[in-house]
């Protein structure tokens, strides 16, 4: 009797088990996909819009587009944003014009933001099905690059018709620790201040032009935090706020220690040190902004999520720092709030600071598997690099491109057909070249996961939302930091 | 032709060939795995090459807090399964085989229903349901009720309960669906003599019913113990990844796949995966051992 009921429930169990893992491999295959987005969001660029464009591409059944001529060298590509995609294709069809005896066809495909990661890197680890040319996210960079040039082909050559051009700290950022560069960058990812100037000009009872003068005169944290004063008084109400800061990623951080010129992972050979002071006074700083009422913790974590972007709608929040990259999410996901925003340079802790960081982006590579290693790494310089490629990049993707020139070229930067000139009140790129000479770097080497980690996960919710003591919670971090190093 | 013919009706040789399907597929999917992953947790496997570290990563794995949250948080989820997730199953199948209950067929679909769906789905709606934004569906719920607006997913308490409320939502119907199982396996004759006998449906269900659902209830419970261990998807849907504030959500398989795959630290990966195997058969097996399950059967 009982063995007869084991028996029916070992075999029950056997067929769910097989049935089980059929289940959870598909289901991870996507799960990841979503997840990676609001981890990573901190430290990356693509993050919102993956989620959405990954959706678009499952939707359509077809994740691979071939662009290009037939005859043509082929080349496979992988990214985890389909507009990347279309953005190879537009400047292959470019390039075969140009280049009428070296035609490429390009067949791109995009994939779920951590299964593609998790591809390239099984694919590189094994030596083989790895693609010519492949997007990979600064978050999972180390991960990557930590092959050198026996997984990647470095760009040095290739690149250096437009080095003059690049803002280099963002060549730096794709470097290996061998000195070479082996990823092209899409954009700066310049942190600036947004501003909106229409609730603000409604709830103080001034013109646009009254707020934009008061904006443009902020100068330090101090400055900022008096005119976030004077707007909390002004509009009185619960629940709405000046500014909100993160638990959910490192972008504050990364200013602070940015305009201090430090950097908490060391740089390549350096150790990993959290307790600056640069993190301390930040820290401090946003306790004390969320004591007197002045700052709220960002509603699940960050503002580039769904209820962040909530929280800019409801006007809960009128002014935020984000890098220039979040501009495709106030076109993507606000578009009611066309006409309201501003864009400003970040304040800073002592006058003659610089007052900007680059934060996220995708450094394509060109991986050792490929086997026209040559044509790759010339058409990817050239798409991503170039002039051209820099023009597309702006208008499709929306990024603050890295080729400094065009920054101040009128046709490029004051182009009123562009929809990011006509969303915002100022031209973007006019702050952008402003702050040229201001962008700080903070690298992204192996330790920074763990760094990101530790404070997205536990650090800043112990100070900002648990009221830790900042020396206190730091310290446990650098415990946990410690260990990995 | 006579020599197969032979060789596939000796006695000795055939059932080798009919196991052999599967011998294969174990050794190749099951065993072959398990050694390389023990292999694995002795090295240090990095972009550029393998080294042997010996214990190195279990050492690490002693000292790492952010493993020991894991842990606790691990067997915290799994003790708070097996108090949900039997008697409740049980209650329902008794009563999904009682004569009180009407449409059956309706009520077991639809607890049924919630393990068919994809988790995928399912984890996201819940991650948007428990928003800490005053939208949410359950901050709405409990601002109608006086109660305030949570951050849910950001506190221990409530992050959990979150994670039990997924839990039982999905697994209810499965574990209730193995005790209709168990119960249509008892003989109604017991019953019957049960009812000569006076008994009332209280003691019917304590000295009938759940002595015969034992084996029943044993498997429920291995494979809870189990699959509370290895919980991973719920946690990882319910905070859109691995990483949750204070690590409330964090369990042994979600830092192994932190480590394995999002870090590609596939010897640390490892290691942790070694852990949580002895964990769950040492308790698996004491379970089993006090459970008599290793006796010899009486009939």
């Amino acid at each position: 009797m009982k063995k007869k009921v084991l028996a029916t429930l070992l075999s029950v169990a056997m067929v769910s088990s097989v049935l089980a893992g059929c289940g959870s491999s598909d289901s991870s295959s996507t799960g990841d996909a979503a997840a990676e987005t609001t981890d990573d969001a901190a430290t990356d660029d693509a993050a919102a819009e993956e989620s959405t464009d990954e959706a678009a591409a499952e939707e359509e059944e077809i994740p691979t587009s071939t662009f290009g001529d037939p005859n043509g060298t082929h080349l496979e590509m992988w990214t985890f944003v389909e507009l990347h995609g279309q953005h190879y294709g537009n400047m292959v069809e470019l390039w075969n014009e140009q280049n009428p005896d070296r035609t490429i066809e390009i067949t791109c495909t995009t994939y779920p933001y951590s299964d593609m990661h998790t591809k390239l890197l099984t694919s590189l680890t094994a030596g083989t099905g790895a693609p010519d040319i492949c997007d990979v996210e600064i978050g999972q960079y180390p991960n990557v690059v930590a092959g050198l040039d026996t997984w990647l082909v470095p760009l040095d050559d290739y690149a250096a018709p437009y080095m003059d051009t690049m803002v280099q700290a963002r060549m730096d950022v794709y470097a290996g620790s061998d000195g070479h560069y082996y990823g092209a960058p899409y954009h700066v990812g310049a942190f600036v201040m947004y501003y909106n100037v229409a609730a603000m000009s409604e709830a103080m009872g001034l013109t646009q032009d009254e707020v934009i003068a008061k904006i443009d005169s902020v100068v330090t944290w101090d400055d900022y935090a008096a005119l976030g004063q004077e707007y909390v008084d002004a509009i009185a109400t619960e629940g709405k706020y000046w500014t909100s800061v993160d638990t959910g990623g490192v972008d504050w951080q990364w200013i602070a220690m940015a305009e201090y010129g430090e950097d908490w992972t060391g740089g390549f050979d350096g150790t990993a040190n959290v307790q600056l002071d640069s993190v301390k006074t930040m820290l401090t700083m946003e306790q004390d902004w969320l004591n007197t009422g002045l700052a709220e913790v960002s509603p699940d974590g960050h503002v580039d999520l769904e209820a962040g972007f909530q929280n800019i709608l409801d006007h809960n929040i009128v002014s935020f720092p984000k890098a220039m990259w979040y501009m495709s999410r106030f076109t993507n996901y606000m578009p009611e709030e066309s006409g309201n925003w501003y864009i400003a340079k970040c304040p800073v802790f002592e006058e003659g600071q610089i007052c900007s960081v680059g934060v996220g982006g995708t450094g394509t590579v060109v991986t050792q598997q490929s086997a026209n290693q040559e044509l790759a790494a010339e058409f990817l310089c050239w798409a991503k690099m170039s002039e051209e490629g820099e023009q597309l990049i702006w208008d499709n993707l929306g990024f603050d491109v890295c080729n400094t020139a065009l920054w101040n070229d009128d046709a490029f930067a004051h182009d009123d057909s562009n929809q990011y000139n006509q969303f915002f009140i100022n031209y973007p790129y006019d702050v952008l070249y402003e702050i040229k000479d201001d962008i700080g770097t903070i690298y992204t080497v192996a330790i920074s996961p763990t760094i990101n980690e530790q404070m997205c996960n536990v650090t800043l919710n112990d100070i900002l939302e648990n009221g830790m003591d900042v020396d206190e919670a730091l310290q446990a971090a650098q415990d946990v930091v410690d260990l990995e190093q | 032709m006579s020599k197969f013919k032979k060789f596939f009706y000796s006695q000795k040789a055939a059932p080798y060939v009919f196991v052999l399907p599967f011998i294969l597929s174990f050794a190749f999917f099951w065993i072959y795995p398990l050694c390389s992953t023990i292999v694995m947790s002795f090295q240090n496997i990095t972009a550029t090459g393998t080294e042997w570290v010996g214990l190195d990563n279990f050492i690490k794995l002693t000292k790492d807090t952010v493993f020991h949250t894991a842990i606790l948080n691990s067997f915290e989820y799994m003790i708070l399964t097996l108090v949900l997730l039997i008697p409740f199953p049980m209650l329902f199948a008794v009563l999904m085989d009682s004569r009180l209950v009407k449409a059956k067929g309706f009520w077991k679909a639809c607890l049924y229903l919630p393990a068919l769906t994809s988790v995928v789905i399912s984890g996201t709606l819940f991650r948007l349901m428990f928003s800490e934004y005053s939208t949410g569906q359950m901050n709405l719920i409990t601002s109608a009720l006086g109660l305030g607006t949570f951050k849910w997913l950001k506190m221990k308490a409530t992050g959990l309960a979150a994670l039990l409320i997924v839990c039982c939502w999905r697994w209810t119907g499965v574990n209730m669906l193995y005790f209709i199982s168990g119960l249509k396996a008892i003989d109604t004759s017991l019953y019957e003599s049960a009812d000569i006998d006076g008994a009332s449906a209280w003691q019917k269900f304590r000295y009938v019913t759940i002595p015969l659902l034992k084996p029943t209830t044993i498997y429920v419970l291995t494979i809870s113990v189990y699959a509370g261990l290895a919980m991973f998807m719920e946690s990882y849907m319910l905070w859109a990844g691995p990483d949750s504030p204070n690590n409330i959500g964090l369990t042994i398989v979600g830092y192994l796949y932190k480590r394995g795959i999002a870090k590609n630290q596939l010897g640390y990966g490892s290691a942790v995966g070694i852990v949580l195997l002895v964990i769950a058969l040492a308790i698996n097996i004491v379970q089993l051992v006090l459970n008599g399950t290793f006796k010899k059967e009486e009939d």
